[in-house]
């Protein structure tokens, strides 16, 4: 790939690897919808997931902008499959439980808020403007999710549990984020975005203190599951989530909605 | 609707302070938590806005059913504000319940014990995208009317509550109407959704006035107190005038033989609905009852840890500041 890999080819790979991270995750959290431990969780879950959707829309709208193929951020949310999607594992995981969600909310959250603050100084400017715009969202959704990390990794011993076990569970899924290759390297040749790896050190030191004022232990183990981001091999679990989102898409092609 | 046949307690007190009581409703003074007040009309009210809140919330499910599979991130983003605000609604509806002295724990309590009721209407499945649609535009549309003149309520708590959700339900009724409408003049299968829709959720929606009450006792009383605004006839009638035309102008078939416009009335005739089929919904039996319950049961006890975790760490924070202090 890396040999005939042209500017826009690696742009618009790099666009969906964005909009692919927020439509999955924001269609995993509304899931949430009506089933969460308080009320007030309802409307804050809705309330991410709706701003997942909004940036979703503005990344892949620019995606197809990009790629001049004439399709639209439905046509590439709706009809790609599988093997087409750019998202990171960590978001396609099952819900699971609330701790399992919040975490993974977490340890995204983190990610993206430092990916976002790097893409304000974008040499594209379209992309300089939607990551203007999806920053304070992303800083109070980091505001929210650490604060609930915190709050149930301190909470009670049986909370504790859940959280501890929700981190063990993803941390495999966390060093996907800060992985390289030809898309990455032709973005930071070009001005466009940052090398993954170079975040690692901020992501550290922010998830460091979060979880360890959570008094989670963060596990020895550097290994990372790869395969979304390049799309070489995604979890079974995408296929399943694609069933139902793009159902009504595939099983009435062609009709306006 | 929202709180149907909710049973009004007869009163027991000083007939002068009674008197008084209902002279200020008379001359349309809001009542406020802090004043006093027959016990009739606080209970009748708390079960009222309880049952009201719980529809809100159990209400999130027919509707949260479709958002994993909403066509496009529009829709999707829209159907999910919707359901968030419904959310909001229960918040606004359970505060304005706990003016009265009963918390939003123990109404949830009796909501998930079934000792409480909410709408018949969420006991029916949502089967097809254009019941997004349908719900919207015919059970939003038959709430507003319902709660609309529920804004005027003598209770200030609950009235102020009413016109924070009349903001947001008329943005309801119109995307629903949006969603059908775009499938009425879709592809035939579109058209198809679209009329299988609203004719399984039209009878549902006019059994959400309730049964005729004509000669109930707990209306006239809940009508004196203005708890109750109008009668479930006048309604359900406003609500066929206004929703016949509308089925017309999408080129819908009408879910009733029975209608028909009476030049003499001035209103649409319309056949009733089966009230037997709404007394078993009432008592458990309609469609999805059982999974209704399940569902909130299920979100209330896998919370459990959630809540008591955040309230421990809650508490532990605020020891932390009075031991630096
Ligand atoms: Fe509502
Ligand atoms: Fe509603
Ligand atoms: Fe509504």
């Amino acid at each position: 790939m890396a040999a005939t890999l042209t500017q826009d080819e690696a742009l618009f790979q790099f666009l969906l690897r964005m909009g692919d991270n927020t439509l999955i995750l924001g269609h995993r959290v509304s899931e949430w919808c009506g089933h969460a431990p308080v009320l007030e969780e309802d409307i804050a879950l809705a309330n991410t997931a709706l701003d997942l959707i909004g940036q979703t829309q503005m990344w892949l709208g620019l995606a197809g902008e990009v790629q001049g193929a004439g399709k639209s951020a439905d046509d590439l949310a709706f009809l790609r499959d599988v093997w087409d999607f750019r998202n990171v594992l960590l978001v396609e995981v099952p819900n699971e439980d609330f701790g399992r969600t919040l975490m993974r909310q977490f340890l995204f959250d983190a990610w993206h808020s430092i990916q976002l603050g790097h893409l304000m100084k974008s040499s594209d400017p379209r992309i300089a403007a939607i990551a203007a715009k999806t920053s304070k969202e992303v800083a109070y959704h980091l505001e929210r999710s650490a604060d609930t990390v915190v709050g149930l990794g301190d909470g009670t011993e049986e909370s504790h549990g859940f959280m501890q076990a929700a981190l063990d569970y993803l941390w495999p899924y966390v060093g996907e984020m800060f992985t390289s290759d030809a898309v990455d390297a032709a973005m930071v040749d070009a001005g466009i975005a940052p090398d993954p790896a170079a975040l690692r050190s901020d992501y550290d030191a922010l998830i460091l203190r979060v979880l360890g004022d959570a008094t989670l232990t963060v596990p020895d183990s550097r290994f990372a599951h790869k395969g979304g981001r390049t799309g070489a091999m995604h979890t079974e679990h995408l296929g399943h989530l694609l069933t139902h989102m793009q159902w009504l898409q595939r099983a009435y092609p062609g009709a306006s909605w | 609707m929202y709180a149907q046949m909710v049973k009004s307690e007869a009163s027991t007190d000083d007939p002068e302070k009674l008197a008084a009581f209902q002279a200020r409703i008379d001359a349309g003074e809001k009542i406020e938590p802090k004043d006093w007040m027959p016990a009739g009309y606080r209970k009748t009210l708390i079960r009222q806005i309880g049952q009201h809140a719980h529809s809100e919330i159990v209400g999130q499910l027919p509707e949260g059913n479709w958002i994993t599979r909403a066509p496009t991130l529009e829709r999707k983003a829209i159907l999910l504000a919707k359901v968030q605000d419904e959310a909001g609604h229960g918040l606004y509806l359970y505060c304005a319940a706990e003016t009265l002295g009963v918390s939003r724990d123990e109404l949830t309590e009796m909501l998930l014990d079934g000792r409480m009721k909410y709408s018949s209407i969420f006991n029916y499945p949502t089967l097809n995208w254009a019941d997004m649609g349908a719900v919207g535009w015919l059970v939003d549309g038959a709430a507003i009317l319902n709660q609309v003149p529920l804004q005027r309520t003598s209770f200030g708590p609950y009235s102020r509550a009413m016109i924070r959700v009349c903001k947001e339900e008329s943005f309801h009724a119109r995307q629903g109407f949006d969603v059908i409408r775009k499938m009425a003049n879709g592809t035939p299968a579109q058209k198809k959704m679209a009329q299988d829709a609203l004719n399984r959720l039209w009878f549902p929606a006019l059994m959400m006035f309730g049964p005729s009450d004509a000669d109930s006792v707990h209306s006239t009383q809940s009508m004196a107190w203005k708890i109750k605004m109008n009668t479930n006839d006048e309604l359900r009638q406003k609500f066929v005038d206004q929703t016949v035309p509308q089925i017309e102008f999408l080129g819908l078939d009408l879910p009733d033989a029975g209608i028909k416009w009476n030049e003499e009335r001035g209103h649409y005739d319309y056949s009733d609905p089966d009230w037997d089929e709404f007394f078993d919904v009432i008592q458990g039996n309609g469609p999805c009852n059982t999974d209704r319950l399940a569902a909130r049961n299920k979100a209330w006890q896998d919370g459990q840890w959630v809540r008591d975790g955040l309230l421990a760490h809650a508490r532990k924070t605020a020891a932390r500041k009075v031991a630096a202090e």
